[in-house]
């Protein structure tokens, strides 16, 4: 009988730990923090309730909005261009480059570095005086500007430039390995029938890497979602707080001001923003797989 | 007179394809130098002397090329008062990311063999929930996380970093094996069942030995994102456990002090080598895993 | 019940200075070149006095990486033994219980007779000592390119007004007047010395210690927001999110004149083997009164006696007079203690030291606002975002002024 019971619940007790950790320290941890956002806690978390007056000055605070604003800008602009020249540079690659393997590895790297390690020259870069800018002026060339970075209306913009480097890479694989596992077959009847690469790509290869799109969207939302390292080493929110993101204002309110309140209703709108993106995907995704 | 129109056109068409050939490489090679180029600036910096440095451009080649700075970073930079350059921390950061890969990884391949092939009710809502935890942004999870380790008792140790890589990390584990194991069909499992295979059984000898190229995609993930990590490791380290990002951290972002940016540069290169070597050396086998069908969602 | 307990601790760490080991695991985030050496001088010393130190440093935005930690470390109840921290965040630790008393050292060493009144007034919760305070840096200087100057016909600028002509005759020269890095809290270090030569000490503290709603609106904000203004213009158009120390080195190479910037940016000259009075030239800025930024240790309450041992021997040490003496050589600061000899500290030093004794006498020794001397985290912080959001932006002045009341008021 016992040994009967431990054989048919195995697979549950074997998520048992898995499903405990993940309730306490993931959501229990959200509990925690949607208690504190309606508390009055500064340096140190305190468990009295007292309304919603964190919403409100969060929904008050100039700063707050553009941070929360700049997700959006930041968020959409890195996760489409992203994905689309992951999905060039792969179509490229797979075109039976000579040295392909090293050029993977080129276009790939960047995602094993920390920002911590790339910040300081992407600054340079970026920076006009010294960079970029800088460079081609020398070449001759006087008129080229290249200043976003010290623009507070263009700043957000060098964040995803950076954010793009470090990831596009990672997106370019995951499609590779799509192209790769596309039926040759098909392809190749499509060759002998004459259709263009082209159209053979639009209509055959790429509709058919739908659920790629879906996990490079689902990879790629969760950096941007906690890109934190990114600004803080590029622009340290600057110039003023023009691109500031949710991540930056929490981690500044809860650690910098002692205004953890203040920190855990911004974290609970992220959340939401969270719930809102991830939601509609899992229910996608479980719900096919449940035909 | 058809003869010629054709061998023309079949000319023009493979000076097309050349041109076009050619086109293909110069873009290749042009985002070969986008991706490049910040490398080149940390590499030809750190070669450079601080007085070359303070005088010269930022982003030109050194003129004389010297080794100090990635002697200094490795052995002798300060990180306080302690001036042993990232060598020690490195330690410390090579003792917390390979436990902690090799248990979320192990821990992620039951799960997902779980969810995947032993069907139960309630499957799908675990599996949802967890991948919902991977979005979980670290900073909200700090300070609690600090209260349950002190409650643990293993606040500041090794041990207690490991623990909290494991559990933020076991998400996209689960989330990588299962989205594997889906793709091998159920009846291999039920065949297996009916010749008398249990559990453990079925998982060593018919879903581990399937499992290298997504066991690869995973550790080559769970690495890069322990080995960066900063924010975990600086909240919950004390002295002698601290990881390396918090030592680059501590030589790259002195407040007021003389800034050393060549040592800066040595240090970071340093600090990113085994990750870069671990892309470099399985960068192979990630494609080959990610074709394997990690990405077929 | 809890100050029977302070008073416990307080009678062991006295008595455990006798017999047990003194040790110490020290949070700071003094982690390279001068800094860190100047740490290593307490270390030796510490050593030196049978203790043992374990070095705990956490680097990154003026201390906000090491109050992440340290926030971790008190939540799982593993606090590091001693902390450095600053102004009114002394007394916010406190309120929550967990700093430990070193009165008895203090008493026993003479703290109050050495100390600049003021200065010893953050060291203090609730009347007992929570801190040793290390050093005192001046936050109000402006530092110039001597040879820039002479050769333009300049003198250091005593008014504002002085400053901006002198800023429009080096701009028609092709040099940049104020070398300046965009981030938040060099902003804000520019414009407390604006503020404080604009509004006088009195309306300085109203201001930014107070919290004073006239005086944060009044039409003398409104010209400190003017004169900012007028500053956008003498930067240079990279100044966003430069380090202070490249735009010390501008000032060096003479591609520009003037930087405002605390003390430690004599550390960057002194580097480069500038000397003062000669390459380079320091000053307060146009207006009366000191800015001061004091770095400090607070205890923390920790059980064992080595431990306590360890603090005591501690909080002895740093006010010290030789350590603090060798330290500030180190730093770049002066001395928190104003009966240590200065005869081996440079002229900036000195001048700095004879402002501090004046202006602590006429009342107008002043916390600084943009370095936490002033405000706690929330209220200052709500401040910069003004003031930065300002300066990197064509907002008016009287806009400005009009955020500033009522980002003060959402901050509390």
């Amino acid at each position: 009988m016992s040994v009967k019971f431990l054989e048919d619940h195995l697979p549950k007790l074997m998520l048992a730990p898995s499903f405990i950790a993940m309730l306490i320290f993931v959501y229990g941890f959200i509990g925690w923090t949607a208690w504190v956002s309606l508390t009055r806690s500064r340096l140190l978390p305190k468990y009295e309730l007292d309304g919603i007056i964190q919403y409100e000055r969060l929904f008050a605070s100039l700063r707050w909005d553009t941070a929360f604003s700049n997700l959006f800008i930041f968020g959409g602009l890195f996760i489409v261009i992203a994905m689309i020249l992951g999905l060039i540079l792969a179509i490229f690659l797979d075109q039976n480059i000579r040295s392909e393997g090293a050029i993977r590895t080129i276009y790939l790297y960047p995602m094993a570095l920390s920002m911590i390690v790339t910040g300081t020259a992407w600054k340079w870069i970026l920076n006009p005086g010294l960079g970029l800018e800088a460079m081609v002026r020398g070449w001759g060339f006087e008129n080229f500007t290249f200043d976003w970075l010290v623009n507070p209306d263009m700043a957000i913009y060098t964040v995803v430039l950076a954010a793009i480097w470090q990831s596009s890479g990672f997106v370019m694989a995951l499609f590779l390995a799509g192209l790769r596992s596309v039926d040759g077959e098909i392809i190749k009847a499509a060759q002998i029938d004459g259709i263009p690469n082209w159209r053979i790509y639009s209509a055959i290869i790429i509709p058919s890497m739908a659920p790629i799109f879906l996990s490079a969207f689902i990879v790629l939302a969760h950096l941007a979602i906690k890109s934190f390292d990114l600004v803080i080493a590029l622009t340290g929110g600057g110039p003023g707080f023009s691109t500031d993101l949710p991540a930056t204002y929490m981690f500044a309110m809860a650690f910098s001001r002692g205004d953890i309140g203040q920190a855990a209703s911004s974290a609970m709108v992220m959340m939401g923003v969270v719930f809102a993106i991830v939601v509609p995907y899992l229910y996608s995704e479980l719900r096919v797989k449940n035909d | 007179m058809t003869d010629a129109v054709y061998s023309n056109t079949g000319v023009r068409s493979q000076m097309t394809r050349i041109a076009l050939r050619w086109l293909l490489y110069i873009l290749l090679f042009a985002f070969a130098l986008f991706y490049l180029a910040p490398l080149f600036v940390m590499v030809t910096t750190s070669l450079k002397s601080l007085e070359e440095i303070r005088t010269g451009d930022l982003i030109a080649l050194p003129r004389d090329v010297t080794f100090d700075a990635w002697r200094t970073a490795w052995a002798s930079a300060c990180t306080g008062i302690q001036c042993e350059g990232v060598r020690p921390y490195f330690w410390n950061s090579v003792l917390i990311a390979v436990p902690a890969v090799m248990i979320s990884t192990l821990v992620g391949a039951i799960n997902g063999y779980v969810v995947a092939q032993w069907r139960f009710p309630g499957a799908n809502i675990f599996f949802a929930l967890m991948l919902f935890g991977c979005f979980i942004p670290f900073q909200v999870v700090l300070l609690p996380m600090a209260r349950m380790l002190g409650l643990m008792g293993i606040a500041g140790t090794i041990p207690g970093l490991i623990f909290v890589h494991v559990i933020y990390g076991l998400g996209f584990t689960t989330l990588f094996f299962r989205n594997y194991y889906v793709t091998i069909p159920a009846e291999l499992t039920k065949a297996a069942k009916v010749d008398g295979a249990g559990f453990f059984r079925i998982f060593w000898s018919i879903f581990l030995p399937l499992s290298l190229p997504i066991i690869v995609v995973t550790v080559i993930w769970q690495f890069t994102q322990i080995w960066n990590d900063f924010l975990f490791g600086v909240s919950f380290s004390q002295a002698g456990t601290q990881p390396i990002t918090v030592a680059l951290n501590n030589i790259v972002n002195s407040t007021t002090g003389v800034k050393e940016y060549n040592v800066d540069m040595a240090a970071a290169i340093i600090a990113g080598l085994p990750t870069l070597l671990v892309y470099v050396v399985a960068g192979k086998y990630f494609i080959r895993g990610l074709t394997a069908g990690s990405v077929k969602g | 019940m809890k100050n029977f307990a302070i008073t416990v601790s307080a009678i062991a760490m006295l008595a455990g200075t006798a017999h047990a080991n003194p040790e110490a695991e020290v949070l700071h985030w003094w982690t390279s070149g001068g800094e860190a050496k100047s740490v290593a001088v307490l270390q030796q010393e510490f050593a030196d006095n049978g203790g043992t130190w374990t070095d705990m440093p956490v680097a990154g935005g003026g201390g906000d990486a090491a109050m992440q930690a340290l926030r971790a470390r008190v939540l799982a109840g593993n606090a590091p033994t001693a902390v450095q921290l600053k102004g009114p965040a002394i007394q916010e630790w406190y309120e929550e219980g967990v700093l430990a008393d070193i009165s008895a050292v203090a008493e026993a060493e003479g703290w109050a007779d050495v100390l600049p009144a003021s200065i010893a007034g953050h060291m203090k919760c609730d009347g007992s000592w929570c801190a040793a305070p290390v050093n005192v840096h001046r936050v109000d200087w402006i530092w110039a390119n001597a040879d820039v100057l002479e050769s333009n016909g300049i003198a250091m600028p005593n008014t504002w007004e002085e400053f901006n002509a002198a800023a429009e005759k080096l701009q028609a020269a092709g040099i940049i007047p104020l070398a300046h890095g965009g981030q938040a809290w060099q902003d804000a270090t520019v414009f407390e010395a604006v503020a404080l030569g604009i509004l006088g000490p009195d309306g300085f503290r109203k201001a930014f210690v107070d919290l004073d709603e006239a005086t944060l609106t009044s039409p003398e904000m409104v010209a400190v927001f003017d004169q900012m203004r007028t500053m956008r213009g003498f930067v240079d158009p990279n100044f966003p999110g430069r380090d202070w120390n490249l735009a010390t080195a501008m000032v060096m190479n003479g591609e520009a004149a003037f930087q405002i910037m605390g003390d430690w940016a004599k550390g960057e000259f002194l580097a480069a083997g500038k000397a003062p009075g000669e390459d380079f030239l320091c000053a307060s800025v146009p207006g009366d009164g000191f800015l001061y930024n004091v770095d400090s240790f607070a205890m923390f309450a920790v059980d064992g006696d080595d431990k306590q041992a360890g603090q005591a021997l501690l909080a002895e040490l740093i006010v010290g007079q030789n350590f603090q003496k060798v330290f500030n050589l180190n730093k770049g600061s002066i001395p928190a203690r104003t009966d240590v000899s200065l005869d081996d500290f440079d002229s900036c030093a000195n001048l700095s030291a004879d402002d501090m004794a004046a202006s602590n006498e006429g009342g107008s020794l002043l916390p600084s606002y943009a370095h936490g001397m002033a405000l706690r985290g929330a209220q200052s912080g709500a401040i910069t975002d003004v003031v930065t959001s300002h300066f990197n932006s064509d907002m008016s002045s009287e806009d400005a002024v009009a955020q500033l009341a009522a980002a003060v008021a959402n901050s509390m």
